[in-house]
């Protein structure tokens, strides 16, 4: 029987699974986290079980539907928890589990990766006690926890308000929440959010019960800088021509979502520059096939559409995937799929208006804004290096200066360094390139990389960086 | 600990707890926790940085943005978001002398 992967336990990876192992073939699902759900539908550690209801709000059926299929899928698939893969070579994935290492070699590979949070920061994003949204949201969901005391919620997108009514319920002292997005940008987006009705108004809902409880709500804001001894204690913001502080022990921000494409990248996957998500994207049909025969992509790893597109999307990729290795598929049910996603991606147009990156964002960023967390490399040493150096290129300037080469591998500061580089050298953001992701994707330890590097072939030398 | 958390319990939150140590001194935290938890809720750092020693608190919490690479006293390294306190646990934020 055929070696198959998925790598990533979302929404989009579990129905790939489950629509794998319906056809009789037993995928190996591999996931980071100790338990499947991805981060839409993560679960807490065992101890801290609650129920569904509880953790997923309006979504607690999905949730449960989706773990249901799952449990029914026991002994038919090989799942693999606590499972990162690093680093793809060929066919070969390499993955560390437990600090242990290994390889898999597969015939075929779903990358259903994800997507975490754009984040453009604003002078004083390092301090403690700032976070991104999803972090507040895990820290709740995973952990029963708040940020806080006082918290502050920052930037835009459905998650904005998600978090905000999450955090009301849960009895936070909610102080502000800061969208960046301007005050008629809801009215433009609705005929867009229309395409999902159920959706729309649970976020209608969602408004109406912040505002109820006398959640300040203000739009149009621009985050000026945090400000505080040893952690975050003021935040300082500015709303049409008026500047506000707001005193507060916790902030949680973001921007959107942007697509996890790192394994994409090290499994060979054309890149094409998407203007809707702003950022460059693996190809991929309508059915899910990437540009590498073998190779499928499902999920926000492959472009924002949310968890429900997500789902759909899983099943199309595996069904292609399934008809690739001479299995009869139902063509009826793959059209269907199609078709079904389609209204996803006026909707997400919709919430691309609703979750805009704050407008002139490079050119208002002053030269102290520490861009990169891991290296610390602030705005000025990059625009230095565009002035001295004559870089116009994302990779190029990452020899230069170290921005995106650190533990993160620019996957904080990736959009940020990209628009700074793209205003400074005068040029669109889709014509200063893309950072090449490198292996590992995430730290390893030494001897892990050692014991692979021992097995590998040199690097050609057409492709070794510069 | 001193200084004031950065992270709540929410009520009714039980669990058994574990006792371990941060930087030196005697903690609690709760059956469940990540790492970075049980430290959030007694402060408010977890590192701090190679460069200019300044405190971090973490960013992503899903294994993401790596800022919340924590110490043990026995010189191994672990990241706060997605490691599970295990009771005995002898936790070091780097504190600059």
């Amino acid at each position: 029987m055929s070696t198959v992967a998925i790598v990533g336990a979302g929404p989009a990876g579990l129905r790939a699974a489950a629509t794998l192992a319906d056809a009789g073939l037993r995928p190996v699902l591999i996931d980071e986290a100790p338990r499947i759900g991805g981060q839409v539908f993560r679960q807490p550690p065992v101890p801290r079980q609650r129920p569904p209801s509880a953790l997923y709000g309006f979504e607690a059926g999905k949730a449960q539907a989706l773990f249901d299929r799952f449990a029914a899928l026991q002994g038919r698939i090989d799942h693999r928890p606590d499972t990162l893969v690093w680093q793809i070579e060929d066919r070969t994935l390499h993955l560390l589990q437990h600090g242990r290492a290994d390889t898999l070699r597969v015939d075929a590979l779903i990358l259903a990766t994800g997507a975490a949070e754009r984040v453009l920061p604003f002078p004083g994003w390092t301090l403690p006690g700032i976070f991104t949204l999803g972090a507040a949201q895990i820290a709740l969901k995973a952990q029963a926890t708040l940020i806080g005391p006082r918290v502050v919620l920052a930037g835009g997108g459905p998650l904005l308000y998600l978090v905000a009514w999450q955090y009301l319920k849960a009895g936070a002292q909610l102080l502000a929440v800061l969208d960046a997005a301007p005050p008629d940008a809801p009215r433009r987006a609705l005929p867009g959010l229309l395409a999902r009705p159920a959706m729309a108004a649970k976020g209608a809902l969602y408004l109406a019960q912040l505002r109820l409880a006398g959640v300040p709500l203000q739009r149009g804001v621009q985050l000026l800088r945090a400000e505080g001894d040893g952690r975050v204690q003021r935040l300082h913001w500015r709303q049409g021509a008026t500047d506000h502080v707001t005193d507060c022990d916790a902030v949680a921000f973001g921007h959107g979502l942007r697509s996890e494409t790192q394994l994409a990248d090290l499994a060979g996957c054309t890149f094409d520059w998407d203007e809707l998500d702003q950022a460059w994207l693996p190809r991929r049909d309508a059915a899910g096939r990437s540009s590498v025969a073998g190779v499928y992509l499902a999920g926000d790893g492959a472009g924002i559409a949310g968890a429900d597109a997500a789902e759909l999307a899983g099943e199309r990729a595996a069904l292609s995937l399934l008809q690739d290795l001479g299995q009869a598929v139902d063509t009826g049910r793959a059209a269907m799929l199609e078709r079904a996603l389609r209204p996803h991606r006026r909707f997400r147009a919709a919430v691309e208006v609703l979750s805009p990156p704050p407008a002139d964002w490079a050119a208002q960023t002053g030269d102290e804004l520490v861009v990169c967390r891991c290296e610390e490399v602030t705005a000025g040493e990059l625009r230095a290096c565009v002035r001295d150096a004559g870089t116009h290129e994302l990779n190029r300037l990452k020899a230069l200066t170290r921005i995106g080469m650190g533990r993160c591998q620019g996957r904080m500061c990736g959009a940020a360094a990209a628009r700074l580089l793209a205003d400074a050298a005068g040029c669109a953001l889709s014509e200063v390139g893309r950072l090449r992701s490198q292996p590992p994707v995430k730290p390893v330890p030494v001897a892990v990389l050692g014991a692979a590097l021992a097995q590998s072939a040199p690097v050609p030398p057409g492709e070794r960086d510069d | 600990m001193t200084t004031r958390p950065l992270l709540v319990r929410l009520a009714g939150s039980p669990g058994r707890p574990l006792p371990f140590t941060l930087d030196g001194v005697a903690c609690t935290g709760v059956d469940g926790d990540t790492v970075l938890t049980a430290v959030l809720a007694q402060g408010d750092r977890l590192r701090h940085t190679e460069f200019s020693a300044s405190p971090r608190a973490g960013f992503c919490l899903m294994g993401a943005c790596q800022d919340c690479w924590m110490s043990l006293a026995d010189g191994r390294r672990l990241r706060g978001c997605s490691t599970p306190l295990e009771a005995g646990m002898q936790l070091l934020t780097g504190r600059p002398a």
